[in-house]
């Protein structure tokens, strides 16, 4: 059956936290942490962009997944921050894991849940048995205009999984999507930050469509909240997840575990796949995970994934979620704007 | 508009991405960046491609603290002497440490990061810079 045959994650080592943001914009720091569920967020170095961070975690995927980089057959790198809008990321990506020239590749975007629809295109092309393996990416250095709400969250990383048919360390189901025309945040085309519609990015968008594709999702496996061990849902900031697993009756000991965003912010495309491989790092063969992403504009997909007794030879390989969490340096806002780009008088 | 660097920079793309350098079979010297002849054994050497494991140690370095425009955002930035367990040297710049924490005989991996960008319009050059090996935890809740 389908699965992931290996994960591998990365996040940039530097951090900046929510007071000094704040403090730059007169908030009240501690107040607005707590409010929003993240206290601190990772920042890219000057040197680093989507290319060399979903290569990163690429790398770390396929070591992982201990197989032959030339049997993966489709790379598809989901992302809102793709170095060249007209190139894709995935051609620097298949090169830099020494991919085989023989393989599909193109890039995706939709938001926040670019990642987890590269996922579904690598099950399908799994299955119809038209490649081996594929290598589905979610990442993003993620742009929040200064001053504005998001720039208390938007974070950098990013998730790969091997999508494929022999021995998954973990199954993945059943997945299922909804999507809808809901402009709640876009940028358009030329524009440095996104534009967003402030509380219209709650219930219509988030909750909604995150609902939405939960409760389709139990409908179709004939499933309850009870039969799953974890769940992980998109996460915007440390607020939106929790209430809409309060929403749907989601003990809190079973989502809290995903909750990545308070201590990196939330990852964009990365944001989901990261809360799920923070799982995969630590759950028991037999498990279940309920997991669902959310896209502005919007969509979301949510899969059923059952972990498999496989996991266990390969736990060890390369560094967990939780590894590159702790690995940081916090820098202040001058030297963020700096490496941000945020400074546009320097050259 | 035509951009004028780009053959030179594709043609290294194999080599700095992934560390492919040459391997001699006749006298077992490797090397980097790749040779076409080995200049140990001339006509009876065997060259042979070898990708690197990426691992190394800090040969030498040197804390860059004024640096070409292009390059100011990341000051102090070091530059280092890489000696890979195969044998070559190669320079690189060491990322994801704190200048003062790089010492001579230090213990690095190859990483992928961006080299420089030909102006805001132009291609965007990547390739390996080498970072402190990373500790790897088990995979559990404690």
């Amino acid at each position: 059956m389908v699965g992931i045959i290996g994960y591998g994650v990365y996040i940039p080592r530097y951090r900046i936290k929510t007071e000094d943001i704040a403090a730059v914009w007169g908030e009240d720091g501690p107040k607005l942490a707590k409010g929003l569920g993240v206290y601190e967020k990772s920042v890219p170095g000057p040197d680093e962009d989507v290319a060399t961070i979903a290569t990163e975690a690429a790398r770390n995927a396929v070591k992982y997944a201990r197989i032959d980089p030339k049997d993966i057959g489709a790379i598809y790198v989901g992302s809102e921050s793709h170095p060249y809008a007209v190139k894709p990321t995935g051609t620097i990506v298949l090169e830099a894991i020494d991919g085989s020239h023989e393989s599909t590749c193109a890039d995706y975007e939709f938001a926040c849940k670019a990642g987890t629809a590269a996922i579904q295109t690598c099950m399908g092309l799994v299955q119809s048995k038209m490649i081996k393996y594929g290598l589905a990416i979610g990442a993003d250095t993620a742009q929040g205009r200064p001053g504005d709400a998001l720039e208390y969250s938007a974070a950098a990383g990013g998730a790969a999984y091997i999508i494929g048919e022999d021995n998954p360390v973990a199954t993945i189901e059943t997945t299922v999507s909804f999507t809808t025309d809901t402009p709640d945040f876009w940028r358009r085309e030329g524009e440095d930050f996104p534009s967003h519609g402030a509380r219209f990015t709650g219930e219509p968008a988030y909750f909604r469509h995150i609902g939405s594709a939960a409760r389709l999702l139990l409908e179709k496996t004939n499933t309850t909240i009870e039969d799953y061990d974890y769940f992980v849902f998109h996460m915007p900031n440390g607020k939106f997840p929790v209430n809409m697993g309060r929403q749907l009756g989601v003990p809190k000991e079973k989502l809290q575990e995903s909750l990545v965003v308070r201590k990196i912010g939330n990852t964009y495309s990365g944001s989901a796949m990261i809360g799920l491989a923070r799982i995969l790092d630590i759950a028991e063969p037999g498990s279940k995970i309920f997991a669902v992403s959310y896209g502005s504009g919007a969509g979301s997909d949510a899969f059923v994934i059952r972990v498999e007794k496989e996991i266990e030879k390969h736990r060890g390989e390369v560094p967990t979620v939780d590894d590159y969490i702790e690995r940081k340096k916090y820098v202040d806002y001058a030297t963020y704007a700096k490496y941000r780009r945020k400074i546009k008088a320097l050259a | 508009m035509a951009e004028k660097p780009v053959a030179q920079f594709w043609r290294k793309i194999r080599s700095v991405y992934n560390i492919v350098g040459t391997h001699c079979k006749t006298c077992g010297e490797y090397y980097f960046p790749p040779r076409p002849v080995c200049p140990n054994c001339r006509r009876k050497g065997e060259l042979e491609e070898y990708k690197f494991k990426g691992l190394g140690k800090v040969y030498t370095f040197s804390v860059v603290r004024q640096a070409p425009p292009e390059f100011k955002r990341q000051v102090p930035y070091v530059i280092a002497q890489v000696e890979l367990d195969e044998g070559p040297r190669l320079t690189a710049q060491i990322v994801n440490c704190d200048p003062e924490d790089v010492h001579i005989g230090m213990r690095v991996r190859a990483c992928f990061r961006k080299i420089r960008e030909m102006g805001g319009g132009g291609i965007i050059v990547y390739g390996y810079k080498f970072e402190p090996t990373m500790k790897v935890t088990g995979h559990n809740k404690e």
